[in-house]
């Protein structure tokens, strides 16, 4: 007969977000495998682990460019000329949708809700860099600058 | 000029450093609460202060710790929350980042009034710097001996950790915190119970925003009086305010509550950029009913904002020119709202979702008649029936917008354009 679903020590399911973010960091994304190995050593069910990563922003289960660029669509950068403009700017540039990612692999377009960098919109996050009052050449700079690192 | 009191250290050089907060009179309170005050005596001082929470709720700190049970074999925590996700505020995240020490000093002597051991700072996952930051205040308290066994020699222990959040507006509200925390996804409890009788673990927890906990030490430092001496009567104490959107300058401005709207949009923010004529001001979050031109000279104070039919929240100041499209910012606002419902009530998750569809479609010129009425039902549909206060929340931004501003929904359904930006 088969066991009742694993009944876990609640302290070591409290564990489930940081090794969420421990298998992303080795995996670059997480998959299957990574899922399935965290699953096991918190003693969770798979789809109880899938259940968490897509509840969460952060997690991602499919793979990205080694930039992540996550442009912030709160009010406060919509009403600073950023958001939308932005976005729009980074489509054309990098001629990508949101959610893609370029043919070289390096830049993953994505939008984002507030970044709680208001007083300094607009504000894009890059990976974990956080870049404020954003204008369109800021953005050619930085994308140079990156782009620079992998020549 | 007001002494300025939770951001007086912003402008030091490394004012972030446990050097820098010691230098300038920092974990004094902390002695004080240790070795001369018992518990009781200092739930009844923060009583006695007014202070409120400051994370949106405003409810009364030092009652909040009352509700704990006394009993010293009942094990019990302490969460800070810096979880600051709410469109229009970033006091937190300048907190933590210039100042996380103050937190730590109040969330010890909180700690210690409710009798928590083990306390859990959650913070944002996206604040990078932030969480950086929190480790290496928490290390650095440690190593002087604030924290840990025996605190300076008080006989009180205390540990505190770092927990990442992972993406979820949804994991400020504190019940969703605490799942958050267990692991779980961001989900919120039906209350009651509260945390404060069952709460992480089971267990009564007490929740506080940060900015909450950075007036707990001046409060012991300066004593219950002088502190609601600052503000107004039921309002007491300083404020962060963030303003952001069309001012010249933006940014934090600590202030004593219930100063005039006027005063923080003209003379401390400098008043509209590009002089423009103001249109409308959002008083505390994308949360709260925005406010008309006409009520400036609204008080932000808890209760005369409460009388104009919006909230302190968390005190974030989203200001609107005349070229704004007030459909266009609802739309924005309800997308917010729709990405971070975490879906488990019926009226959150669909309320969102049909009010984004009619108004991006209000947007794209294909609004039809009764789409306003249809709005307004939804809305209201969503008002009072969810588990925790979101439904309410992403209601206020499309009820406050169409009360002041009908007659740019109208105009959006027959001309199919935006009555601003012809």
């Amino acid at each position: 007969m088969q066991q009742n679903p694993k009944v876990a020590d609640p302290a070591k399911r409290s564990m489930l977000l940081t090794a969420l973010y421990i298998a992303q960091e080795q995996y670059g994304y997480l998959t299957e495998e990574a899922v399935e190995r965290v699953a096991q050593r918190l003693d969770l069910t798979v789809s109880d682990v899938y259940s968490m990563a897509s509840f969460y922003s952060l997690y991602r289960t499919k793979p990205t460019g080694r930039y992540v660029l996550q442009v912030c669509e709160g009010l406060s950068c919509y009403l600073t000329d950023g958001a939308e403009r932005l976005v729009d700017y980074l489509r054309k540039r990098l001629s990508i949708e949101v959610a893609e990612t370029t043919k070289d692999g390096l830049f993953t377009l994505q939008t984002v809700q507030c970044l709680a960098a208001c007083g300094t919109s607009p504000a894009i996050r890059v990976n974990d860099a956080l870049y404020e009052n954003m204008t369109v050449e800021k953005v050619d700079e930085l994308l140079e600058t990156l782009r620079g690192y992998h020549v | 000029m007001f002494e300025k009191i939770l951001t007086r250290n912003f402008g030091l050089p490394r004012s972030e450093t446990i050097g820098a907060y010691i230098a300038s009179g920092g974990y004094q309170a902390l002695p004080k609460a240790l070795h001369e005050l018992t518990a009781e005596q200092l739930i009844d001082m923060v009583k006695a202060s007014g202070l409120r929470g400051r994370g949106g709720a405003g409810f009364p700190a030092g009652r909040k710790w009352g509700f704990l049970p006394k009993d010293p074999n009942v094990v019990k925590y302490v969460c800070v929350n810096t979880d600051e996700g709410e469109p229009g505020t970033f006091k937190d995240r300048e907190l933590v980042e210039k100042d996380p020490h103050q937190i730590i000093e109040g969330v010890i002597i909180a700690a210690y009034a409710v009798g928590a051991q083990r306390g859990f700072v959650y913070i944002r996952g996206e604040f990078f710097l932030g969480v950086k930051r929190w480790i290496k205040a928490i290390d650095d308290a440690y190593a002087k001996g604030f924290l840990g066994k025996d605190i300076l020699g008080s006989g009180f222990s205390f540990d505190l950790s770092v927990h990442r959040g992972a993406g979820a507006y949804i994991c400020g509200e504190e019940t969703a915190l605490i799942e958050s925390l267990e692991g779980k996804r961001g989900e919120p409890r039906l209350k009651p119970p509260y945390p404060a009788s069952v709460g992480l673990w089971g267990k009564p927890t007490l929740v506080h925003n940060v900015e909450t906990l950075a007036n707990v030490p001046h409060i012991v430092n300066r004593g219950a009086q002088w502190y609601a001496g600052i503000g107004t009567p039921k309002s007491t104490g300083p404020k962060i305010f963030c303003i952001s959107g069309h001012v010249k300058n933006r940014g934090v401005f600590e202030l004593p509550l219930g100063v005039p709207l006027r005063e923080l949009v003209y003379e401390h923010a400098g008043g509209v950029a590009f002089d423009k004529k103001l249109k409308a001001i959002i008083p505390g979050g994308a949360s709260t009913p925005m406010l008309s031109v006409e009520q400036l000279d609204t008080t932000l104070d808890f209760e005369s904002l409460e009388a104009a039919g919006t909230m302190l929240g968390t005190g974030a100041v989203i200001v609107m020119n005349e070229d704004t499209c007030m459909v266009d910012v609802a739309r924005r606002l309800m997308r917010f709202f729709s990405h971070e419902s975490c879906s488990r009530c019926t009226p959150c998750r669909n309320g969102t979702r049909s009010i984004l569809g009619i108004l991006e479609r209000m947007e794209h010129g294909e609004g039809v008649p009764g789409d306003v009425e249809r709005l307004e039902e939804l809305a209201r549909g969503m008002q009072g029936l969810t588990f925790c206060p979101m439904g309410d929340a992403a209601a206020n931004p499309v009820l406050s917008g169409i009360k002041l501003f009908r007659d740019e929904y109208e105009y959006h359904i027959q001309h199919k354009r935006c009555a601003v930006a012809a």
